[in-house]
C-alpha cells in the first residue's frame, strides 16, 4: 500500500502582528519581534507556511508581587524590587524575546500607584533594554484606563503591546494604541464567540486589524487548562478555515497564572506525593506553556527562568524541524 | 472506512427473503449502517460481504491492551480534537527499569514506583507500565528484573532486549500478562514466532512512514494485529508531525497500516526537557510515554496534564460535595459556600487562598455545574443548599452563623435563610478575582 501524507490546505491565515519600533520606525528599539502568519495548525510545516516562530518573554513588576516564589526569587531576589535592572537580566542572562511590565501597583488596592509614576517605571525599562515591551494592566477599569493612555502617550512610537482590553472595557485603550500608535491585546473569558465579538467591537472602531493579538485566558496546569486548550484549538481552527475576526496571533499568561496555584509553592514536606519543590514549580509552567504552545500560541509570558529556557529551546527546535519539511 | 447503507445492500442476496426478520434487504441495509443489525442475521450473506462488512466494522485506531488485571487500554480513539468528541484512553506512562542498576536497587525502586499513587480530584493518578532495558551483559540480570516487576507489581510491563534468546524467556515468564515487546529493527520472520502462541504485543520502529507502513503490512498478513507503532526522530516538530500524520491517516484516510496506537521513548537532555518533551507529545496522540527517570514531582505534573486533555468536554470533573478547610480554619473562621464544579472549586479555593484569610468552603452538591448552570438548573437553590448544609452538619463543625454565598445568585438569600433558621447570609462579589477585596471590606462572622 502507498503511503502518501494527507495534507489539508486552509484558505485564512493567521495575521502577521509585529511588536516593537527600531528608530527608523520611530522608536528605540534594536529591533521588532513579529509573530503570525502561519496557514496550518501550530507546527504543522508539512502543509502550510509558518514564518515566525513564537516568541517568548518575561515579566518585571511595578510592585514586588505578594506571593512571589522562594524559587524564584534565588533568581531574582538582588533585582525584584528594581524593574529596569531585572529586565535587564531578563534579557542579558536569560535571554527573554521582550519584556512585559506589569503595572499592578496602580491597582488602588495593590498600591494605588499613580499613571505618572507607572509611565515612569515603564519609562526605565525602556531605557535599560531595547527588546520590545508589552504593558500588563489589571481589571480595575477606571484606574487602568487612566494608567494606558499615559503609559501610551509617554512611549508614542514605540509600538509596545497593550496588554490588555476587554469587551466592557475597550474604548479608551483602544483610542490611545491608535493614537500613539501601539498593538493591543483583545482578552476574552474562554469562549469562541466573545472572542470574535471583541475583535469585531475593535476593527468597527477601525483599529487596524494587524495591531490585534488575542488573549483567551490561560487557565494553569491542573486549575481547568483544558478548556483554554479547547478553546485555543478551536479559535485556531475557525481561523484557518476563513474566519479572519479569529485569525489573531494568541497570548499566554504560564508565568501569572502558574504560580498563583499551589502546586507551585506547597513543599513537599507537606505534601509528599507532589515531589520536589523547586522541580515542580518550573514543570508547572512547562507543562502548560508546551500544551498550550500546540493549540496556537505566539507569545508566552514566563516566570521562571528554567522554564523559559526549556520552552524557548523546544520552540527553536521544533522550528529546526521546518527546513525538512 | 464507514459503508453507507447503499454500499452495504450491494453486497447482500437482493432476494427480498426475510429471513432476517426485516421485510428487505434494503432495509436490513440501512440497519447494518445504523449498526442496529449484524451481518450474521442474514443466513445467506456472501464470504465477500463478510469480510467487507468485517473489516469496515474494525475500528480505526486498534484498541491494545499491555498487563494482566487491570491492563492498561490504549488506542481506539476517534477524533483529531478533543472538543470534537473526546480522547478516550489516555497516555500510559511507563518508567525505565535498566537491567544494569542492580537487584537491590531495582527491588526498591519497583516498591516505590507500585506504592506511589496519587489523588487530584478525585481520582487515584499512578504509573502504568514498567520499560525493562536489557543493557546489562548478563542475561540473568534481564530474568531477574522481568521476574522483579512481576512479582512486586501489577502494572504491565514492556520488553527491550535485543537477543531474540532471552527476549523469548522474558517472554515465557510473562504469559497470561500481555507484554509489549520493542523491536528496534526491521520486524524479522523470528519476532512474529514470538507472538505464535502468546499474547504479547509487538512495537515497530522505524525511520519513515514507508519503512513502517511495510512493517505492519507484513504483521498484518502474518495475523499479528496488536501492533504499536515508533516512528523515531529525535527532533520534537517531527515528532508531533509525525504523529499528526499517523492518526490523521488512520482517522480521515482509513489507512489500515498506521491504525495502531503511538510509542515514544523520550530523550531528553535533563529533567525539565524531558518534562517539556513528554506534555507535547501526551498532547499531541502518544499512547505510550516512556520516561527514563522516576520522578514524583514530574509524575504528579504529567498526570494532571493527561486528566486534564482525557476529560470528557462533555462531562465537566466534579470535585467531591464536602466542607474545604482553606488556610487553617478555626470554629470562628467564615464560612463560604459554591458549587462542586471543579473549576468553580479551584478558582474560589484559590482566591480565598490569596486573600490570606483561612476559611471553611462549603462545596454543596449542584451536579458539577457551575454556580449560575446550577441555580438555573434548580440545583444551587436555598432549599438544596440548605439540605446539603443540615446532611454535613456544619453546624457542628463551626461556631459562626454567617454564610458567604456567590454574588451571580444573590436571589436565593432569602430563600436560604428562611430554610437555614438561625443563619444570616451574605451576598458574595460576583467575580471570584474579587473575593481578597471582598474580604477586606466586609464582616464575615
Amino acid at each position: 500500500m502507498n503511503f502518501e501524507i494527507p495534507k489539508e490546505v486552509n484558505t485564512g491565515k493567521v495575521a502577521e502582528v509585529t511588536i516593537g519600533a527600531t528608530s527608523e520606525q520611530g522608536g528605540t528599539r534594536s529591533h521588532t519581534v513579529t509573530i503570525g502568519g502561519s496557514t496550518s495548525l501550530p507546527f504543522h510545516f508539512f502543509e502550510g507556511q509558518h514564518p515566525h516562530r513564537p516568541a517568548v518573554a518575561m515579566e518585571v513588576f511595578d510592585k514586588t508581587p505578594k506571593k512571589y516564589l522562594d524559587s524564584l526569587m534565588d533568581y531574582f531576589g538582588d533585582v525584584i524590587d528594581k524593574p529596569g535592572e531585572m529586565a535587564k537580566k531578563c534579557v542579558d542572562e536569560y535571554g527573554a524575546e521582550l519584556i512585559s511590565v506589569r503595572l499592578e501597583g496602580t491597582h488602588p488596592e495593590k498600591g494605588d500607584k499613580s499613571a505618572e509614576e507607572a509611565a515612569e517605571t515603564v519609562q526605565q525599562v525602556l531605557e535599560s533594554v531595547r527588546v520590545p515591551l508589552i504593558i500588563s494592566g489589571h481589571s480595575h477599569f477606571e484606574k487602568i484606563n487612566k494608567v494606558m493612555k499615559k503609559v501610551c502617550e509617554v512611549t508614542e512610537g514605540e509600538n509596545c503591546l497593550i496588554n490588555y482590553v476587554e469587551t466592557d472595557n475597550y474604548k479608551t485603550i483602544a483610542a490611545a494604541c491608535i493614537a500613539y500608535k501601539h498593538t493591543l491585546v483583545a482578552q476574552s473569558p474562554i469562549d469562541v464567540n466573545l472572542a470574535k465579538q471583541l475583535n469585531i467591537l475593535l476593527t468597527d472602531m477601525n483599529f487596524p486589524p494587524e495591531r490585534i493579538v488575542m488573549d483567551p485566558l490561560t487557565s494553569t496546569l491542573g486549575y481547568g487548562l483544558e478548556y483554554t486548550y479547547s478553546i485555543m484549538e478551536r479559535i485556531r481552527n475557525d481561523g484557518l478555515a476563513g474566519d479572519k475576526m479569529l485569525a489573531f496571533p494568541m497570548l499566554i499568561n504560564p508565568g501569572y497564572e502558574s504560580f498563583r496555584v499551589k502546586e507551585t509553592w506547597a513543599p513537599e514536606k507537606e505534601y509528599p506525593d507532589w515531589g520536589n519543590l523547586e522541580q515542580r514549580a518550573a514543570y508547572w509552567e512547562i507543562a502548560t506553556a508546551m500544551s498550550l504552545l500546540l493549540t496556537g500560541t505566539e507569545l508566552l509570558i514566563m516566570y521562571h527562568p528554567r522554564a523559559f529556557e526549556v520552552v524557548k529551546n523546544k520552540i527553536i527546535e521544533m522550528y529546526e524541524s521546518k527546513k525538512e519539511s | 472506512m464507514a459503508l453507507s447503507g447503499l454500499d452495504i445492500f450491494k453486497l447482500l442476496p437482493k432476494t427480498n427473503c426475510g429471513d432476517c426478520n426485516v421485510p428487505t434487504c434494503m432495509a436490513f441495509a440501512m440497519k447494518l449502517a445504523q449498526k442496529k443489525a449484524d451481518l450474521s442475521e442474514c443466513p445467506h450473506a456472501s464470504e465477500e460481504a463478510k469480510v467487507t462488512l468485517g473489516a469496515a466494522s474494525e475500528p480505526p485506531i486498534r484498541l491494545v491492551k499491555i498487563g494482566g488485571t487491570n491492563a492498561l487500554e490504549v488506542g481506539n480513539e476517534t477524533v483529531m480534537f478533543r472538543h470534537e468528541k473526546t480522547f478516550f484512553h489516555p497516555t500510559g506512562v511507563a518508567i525505565e527499569l535498566r537491567t544494569s542498576e542492580g537487584e537491590e536497587k531495582l527491588l526498591s525502586k519497583i516498591k516505590e514506583i507500585e506504592g506511589y499513587n496519587v489523588e487530584r480530584v478525585g481520582e487515584e493518578l499512578s504509573a502504568d507500565l514498567f520499560f525493562i532495558s536489557h543493557d546489562s551483559k548478563n542475561k540473568e540480570d534481564f530474568l531477574k528484573t522481568v521476574v522483579l516487576a512481576k512479582e512486586n507489581s501489577a502494572k504491565g510491563i514492556i520488553l527491550d532486549c535485543s537477543d531474540e534468546e532471552i527476549l523469548r524467556e522474558g517472554i515465557e515468564l510473562l504469559k497470561d500478562t500481555c507484554p509489549a515487546v520493542l523491536l528496534k529493527n526491521e520486524l524479522s520472520d523470528k519476532n512474529i514466532e514470538l507472538t505464535q502462541n502468546s499474547d504479547v504485543s509487538l512495537i515497530l520502529t522505524a525511520k519513515s512512514y514507508d519503512d513502517l507502513a511495510k512493517q505492519t503490512e507484513k504483521a498484518r498478513n502474518s495475523g499479528v494485529n496488536n501492533l504499536i507503532l515508533n516512528l523515531e526522530n529525535q527532533n520534537i516538530g517531527n515528532q508531533l508531525q509525525h504523529n499528526a500524520i499517523l492518526r490523521r491517516s488512520a482517522l480521515k484516510k482509513y489507512f489500515k497500516p498506521f491504525g495502531y496506537p503511538l510509542f515514544t521513548y523520550i530523550h531528553a537532555e535533563s529533567e525539565l526537557d524531558m518534562l517539556a518533551r513528554a506534555s507535547a507529545l501526551l498532547c499531541k496522540y502518544d499512547s505510550i510515554i516512556v520516561l527514563p527517570k522516576y520522578d514524583k514531582a514530574m509524575l504528579y505534573t504529567l498526570f494532571t496534564l493527561r486528566q486534564n486533555i482525557y476529560t470528557d468536554p462533555q462531562k465537566p470533573i466534579q470535585v467531591d460535595p464536602k466542607v474545604y478547610p482553606i488556610g487553617e480554619p478555626t470554629p470562628e473562621s467564615p464560612v463560604f459556600v459554591t458549587t462542586n464544579f471543579s473549576l468553580t472549586y479551584f478558582i474560589v479555593s484559590g482566591e480565598i487562598e490569596n486573600s490570606g484569610i483561612s476559611a471553611h468552603l462549603v462545596v454543596a452538591d449542584a451536579e458539577g455545574q457551575s454556580v449560575l448552570t446550577a441555580w438555573a438548573a434548580g440545583k444551587f437553590v436555598g432549599e438544596t443548599i440548605a439540605k446539603f448544609i443540615k446532611d454535613i452538619k456544619l453546624e457542628q463543625q463551626v461556631k459562626t452563623r454567617k454564610i458567604v454565598i456567590p454574588g451571580l445568585v444573590s436571589q436565593i438569600s432569602g430563600d436560604l435563610e428562611d430554610n437555614l433558621p438561625g443563619w444570616e447570609v451574605i451576598v458574595g462579589c460576583q467575580e471570584a478575582s474579587d473575593i481578597p477585596s471582598f474580604v477586606k471590606s466586609v464582616k464575615l462572622t
